[in-house]
């Protein structure tokens, strides 16, 4: 036998469980180490994509409009992600601000278009074309997934600058407070589960 | 302790992308495909090499500058710690504390965890494991918050942009900083937790 559905390998310690069925919300835990073993999510696939669909529409918002607001003597000036990362990419910046790019932008694009693949053909109980491929993806881009970061980073930049100018959160701040629950919820869970729920059928034959 | 047995010992390994069990002596998992590793590859090595290269680069991040400021005529280059001694005076000792924490702490404890850790593991130390592995999972967890600072003097730098009244530039404080924080992650990644509960008759 090359697999063991029914163990479970401790990520961090290597220690070997028997899998058990869990209750929503549950989470298995390693006995040796205390690192989560897997979960169980409350959501279903349709909801699961209910809040993808939300999080693509959430996210152009927040990408599109300004998330601060600033004025002083009669002037003003709005700027929103990608231009607060493009002022940082003048110059030397270049390297720091493609960080920032892939961190802030990328990645949750990333995050939220192949999670959305991947569910819209779910729901019909099969793989997606490039099933493995985009969970691969899911999996590897994970730690690089930064929008809670660029809220609170919002948040100091609103307190930096009123201090000396008039400081108002634009629509991109609202956005991005309601993205950063989305992601949360959707890409930060374990959708390993789905490589059980749906079964190995003509899909994968058709992606390799 | 505990009587959980691993998987080396019973000839398994774990995938890491999608969490298959799977016997050990196959390059790939049978389910998605990803390269199999018992241990992740040089683990200590790339670990150490990527966290001295972020030691080496978070000197010039502290010492450089990381934003420059004009506002009515009277321009000032500020590092990072200054910015947080700025917040400190202004009565913002919230705010003071919150960059503290995200630029100097979590990056500084990165660097006292990951070698500890490093250093432990190659001497495949028996010495409190399952505090080591919390520790672990606390610098993954923590580490990317880092990346605040690079947020903040993005924003200011797109919106302070008014001309002879004040305008905002970074400068290569923030370049090294960001690379610290990229660094330290990969470093993080590279180390092989499971190496903690190495003892020395294990391959």
């Amino acid at each position: 036998m090359t697999s063991h559905p029914a163990l479970v390998v401790c990520e961090y310690c290597d220690s070997v469980w028997r899998r058990s069925a869990l209750a929503d919300d549950e989470i298995a835990r390693c006995g040796c180490c205390g690192a989560v073993l897997y979960r169980a999510s409350r959501l279903d696939l349709d909801q699961l994509l209910a809040l993808t669909l939300a999080a693509a529409i959430v996210f152009a918002i927040a990408n599109v409009s300004p998330v601060i607001r600033i004025a002083v003597s009669g002037l003003h000036n709005e700027a929103n992600l990608l231009q607060s990362v493009a002022a940082l990419s003048h110059g030397s910046g270049f390297i720091v601000g493609l960080v920032a790019a892939a961190t802030l932008f990328v990645v949750p694009l990333l995050q939220i278009v192949l999670l959305g693949w991947v569910l819209l053909f779910a729901r019909a109980h099969r793989r997606a074309p490039g099933f493995a491929f985009a969970m691969r993806w899911l999996q590897r881009i994970r730690p690089w997934s930064m929008t809670e970061v660029f809220l609170l980073g919002v948040l100091v930049a609103i307190v930096k600058l009123s201090a000396m100018l008039s400081v108002i959160a634009g629509p991109g701040t609202y956005a991005t407070v309601v993205l950063t629950g989305l992601i949360t919820l959707i890409a930060k869970r374990d959708i390993r589960t789905l490589w059980d729920k749906l079964p190995a059928g003509e899909a994968v034959e058709f992606a390799e | 302790m505990t009587a959980a047995p691993r998987a080396t010992e019973l000839g398994l390994v774990g995938c890491h992308t999608c969490g298959l069990t799977c016997a050990i002596g196959q390059t790939r998992c049978p389910r998605c495909a990803s390269h199999l590793h018992p241990r992740k590859p040089d683990s200590l090595a790339r670990s150490w090499a990527l966290l001295i290269a972020a030691l080496v680069l978070y000197v010039p991040s502290n010492m450089l500058p990381v934003m420059y400021t004009s506002m009515l005529g009277r321009g000032e280059a500020s590092t990072i710690l200054h910015g947080v001694v700025e917040f400190w005076k202004a009565g913002s000792w919230d705010i003071a504390l919150l960059i503290f924490i995200a630029s100097v702490a979590v990056p500084s404890t990165k660097f006292l965890v990951l070698g500890m850790l490093l250093v432990s593991a190659r001497r495949k130390s028996p010495w409190a494991r399952p505090q080591r592995a919390r520790l672990y999972r606390l610098v993954e967890l923590i580490g990317y918050w880092s990346m605040l600072d690079v947020v903040v003097v993005a924003l200011v730098c797109a919106l302070v942009q008014f001309h002879l009244l004040g305008t905002a530039e970074p400068r290569a404080g923030i370049v090294f900083f960001g690379l610290v924080v990229v660094l330290t992650m990969f470093a993080a990644m590279s180390f092989d937790p499971r190496l903690i509960w190495d003892a020395d008759d294990d391959a």
